[in-house]
């Protein structure tokens, strides 16, 4: 348990020392959701419609800028070789470093969320459904995006490709996550979606980290 | 003691060695040499337990390491190529973060010490990328103070090293083996350390 | 010699594989192309004509079987690559590296066939339907398994990182395919059933079934070809391709 708390406290040291490259995931969110209405028109009616899609895509894309970062450093300066010879369990503190990204990536998203929304004319209701699940789901796109990532490591294209291979793995949460803001605003009731969203979060907690430590292991050899 | 038998190691379509075997008792320790590209870091990586061997098996006090990896880790130290510590903290920060990464905690003065005892005094709160090269392999030899192991595997640790560096490091091998510890080490240039068995790949 | 002797292991080795798998393939062609035939005469002759949707339907003949496969043939994959990161054995992770194109290759021709349908039957080339919308995203499954196992230099490490990707996307499957059928039913009017026949006639049935043992019998014939070809390269140094003809020639 400290030495998860010890792997956290220091993740998130070091995003402090290297705030740019945090926010420029942040920012990139930002933007490219107001890139849409852009595009789009600002027909209010429409936009409303289009809100959830376009943030929840401009999460999931925002994460995957962000996950890179999660294992990259550390597998070349060698510390993430020193985390898998740790009398530790690896998975534990693959699990901590998981935490550690979703705080750095995930919760700003969360909280910016609501007032992008805003700026598509989201109701307060849907605003509310809409960070909340995005709450639930974020976390599910950093466990799943973290076996991408270690499988990645050090391997050439590896932006690119780490988006081949985690996107199609984010659908059934962009699907729960966007489907449960439209059917608070057609008066449906989220709470089949929110809840599907937290099953998901299960089950990725339960299997991505013994995925994430095997994909580190062969990453290392 | 460390134990390997029939080691062998394939990379892509070469095969690095074949064959391989090792033996070190507390208070031994081995001189791993060959030339570049030999296998040496390879064979290395696998006593360590970071790859699995083609053929063949590694035991620590008799038993496979792959089967009880903590007990192995417990007791390993391994430095490697890379420096392994973290740019963006100070020299402190990142003994204290790979004590805790290992389940211990580490006081300052501990790692004050440690560092003093490599020369980084007066370096301690800088964060590691101000430093030389040669003052980060320092804050990773200065790991070997910060965590008691009884069995020691460096892949070059003289690397960027002044020659005072270097015979500071040689008396630290030689105490820790005197305590009973064992080390494997490859290393381009001689180690000023009497008894050791060599292994040339 | 007693059954129990036959020591069924021997063949995972990629030497002792090599023939066993050479003298298999023609026998598979050989099945194919009789299912095919077969298949395609029910298809085109025996099953009639449909009510609502006439002749251009027969396309399901193969838009159904070419689904199934690719469902099966990612299964297989995983399962292959599964025993290779298990067991660490080598024969079985070049068996996953030689299904995957042809894994890939069905996902196309069920999405390819499944737009043709559309067409002609709701005006359109791409709908929404849950099963297509899976299948594409089980197209990009398999695209992203051969792109990483390309990626990768070190056939060991490509073999065991596209295993975990392979066993990742298996648990996925089921919910990626419940996630958009739920997402599916909730829109309504984008909701159309491609393979909905009330009640199918015995002879649509035989088709099916026929056209599906044919792509199943070509499918493993071209992996048994392909792993052929992935053995020859990855063992390049062992003696024994040596004195092959295909390496001396």
């Amino acid at each position: 348990m400290k030495a998860l708390l010890a792997v956290i406290h220091r993740d998130l040291l070091i995003a402090m020392r290297r705030k740019a490259e945090v926010l420029t995931a942040l920012f990139f969110f930002v933007i490219v959701t107001s890139l849409f209405p852009l595009g789009i028109g600002p027909e209010p009616a429409l936009l409303r419609k289009i809100a959830p899609g376009v943030l929840w895509v401009g999460a999931l894309l925002a994460t995957m800028l962000g996950l890179q970062r999660m294992f990259a450093a550390d597998y070349a300066d060698g510390t993430l070789e020193q985390m898998a010879l740790s009398p530790q369990p690896l998975a534990l503190l693959v699990a901590g470093k998981n935490v550690a990204h979703w705080l750095v990536c995930g919760l700003p998203l969360v909280v910016l969320a609501p007032v992008l929304g805003l700026q598509f004319g989201l109701d307060g209701q849907s605003l509310a459904v809409l960070t909340l699940g995005l709450l639930i789901g974020t976390p599910v796109l950093s466990l799943v995006g973290s076996v991408g990532a270690a499988l990645t490591l050090g391997v050439r294209g590896g932006g690119a490709l780490l988006s081949l291979l985690v996107l199609p793995l984010y659908v059934p949460t962009l699907i729960f996550g966007a489907g449960a803001v439209e059917a608070q605003q057609s008066g449906m009731g989220a709470s089949g979606h929110l809840s599907l969203l937290a099953a998901l979060l299960a089950l990725a907690a339960f299997f991505a980290p013994w995925a994430t430590t095997t994909a580190i292991r062969i990453a290392l050899e | 003691m460390l134990r390997a038998e029939g080691l062998s190691c394939r990379r892509g379509d070469r095969e690095l060695f074949a064959g391989v075997d090792l033996r070190v008792e507390p208070g031994q320790w081995t001189h791993v040499r060959g030339a570049n590209g030999a296998g040496k870091t390879s064979l290395l990586r696998i006593l360590a337990g970071l790859a699995q061997p083609d053929s063949g098996e590694v035991r620590w006090n008799d038993s496979p390491i792959a089967q009880d990896r903590a007990a192995w880790n417990t007791d390993l130290l391994y430095l490697g190529h890379h420096a392994a510590i973290k740019d963006e903290l100070t020299p402190i920060e990142n003994l204290r973060a790979a004590s805790e990464l290992e389940g211990h905690t580490l006081t300052d003065e501990q790692a004050l010490r440690a560092l003093r005892r490599f020369g980084l005094k007066g370096r301690e709160d800088l964060p590691v990328r101000f430093l030389s090269a040669g003052q980060r392999r320092r804050v990773l030899l200065a790991r070997t103070m910060t965590r008691p192991a009884v069995a020691w595997i460096l892949d070059e640790p003289l690397t960027a090293l002044d020659s005072s560096a270097i015979e500071d490091f040689s008396s630290l091998v030689a105490d820790h083996l005197s305590r009973g510890g064992l080390a494997v080490v490859t290393s381009h240039q001689a180690l000023p350390l009497a008894g050791g068995q060599e292994l040339v790949l | 010699m007693k059954p129990l002797d036959f020591h069924w292991f021997r063949f995972a080795s990629p030497a002792t594989f090599y023939p066993l798998a050479g003298r298999m393939i023609p026998l598979f062609w050989l099945l194919a192309a009789v299912f095919g035939v077969a298949g395609l005469w029910v298809s085109f002759f025996v099953a009639p004509t449909d009510a609502t949707q006439g002749e251009g339907y027969r396309i399901i003949f193969v838009h159904v079987p070419a689904s199934w496969m690719s469902m099966f043939i990612y299964i297989m994959m995983a399962t292959w690559a599964g025993i290779g990161l298990a067991f660490n054995t080598r024969l079985a992770g070049m068996m996953a590296q030689a299904l995957a194109p042809t894994g890939a290759l069905m996902a196309l021709l069920s999405l390819w066939t499944g737009a043709l349908w559309g067409k002609p039957m709701w005006g359109t080339w791409w709908v929404w339907d849950a099963r297509l919308t899976s299948e594409l995203v089980l197209l990009f499954l398999y695209l992203g398994f051969i792109a990483l196992q390309a990626a990768i230099d070190e056939p060991r490490r490509a073999d065991k990182a596209g295993a975990v990707l392979a066993l990742v996307g298996v648990v996925n499957v089921p919910i990626i395919y419940f996630s958009v059928k739920w997402w599916n039913t909730l829109h309504q009017g984008a909701s159309v059933s491609l393979t909905r026949a009330p009640a199918m006639a015995q002879a649509m049935l035989w088709g099916m079934l026929l056209m599906a043992l044919c792509f199943w019998m070509y499918s493993i014939a071209m992996a048994l070809t392909r792993v052929r070809a992935i053995i020859l390269e990855r063992e390049a140094t062992h003696d024994w391709t040596h004195g092959l003809e295909e390496v001396m020639a």
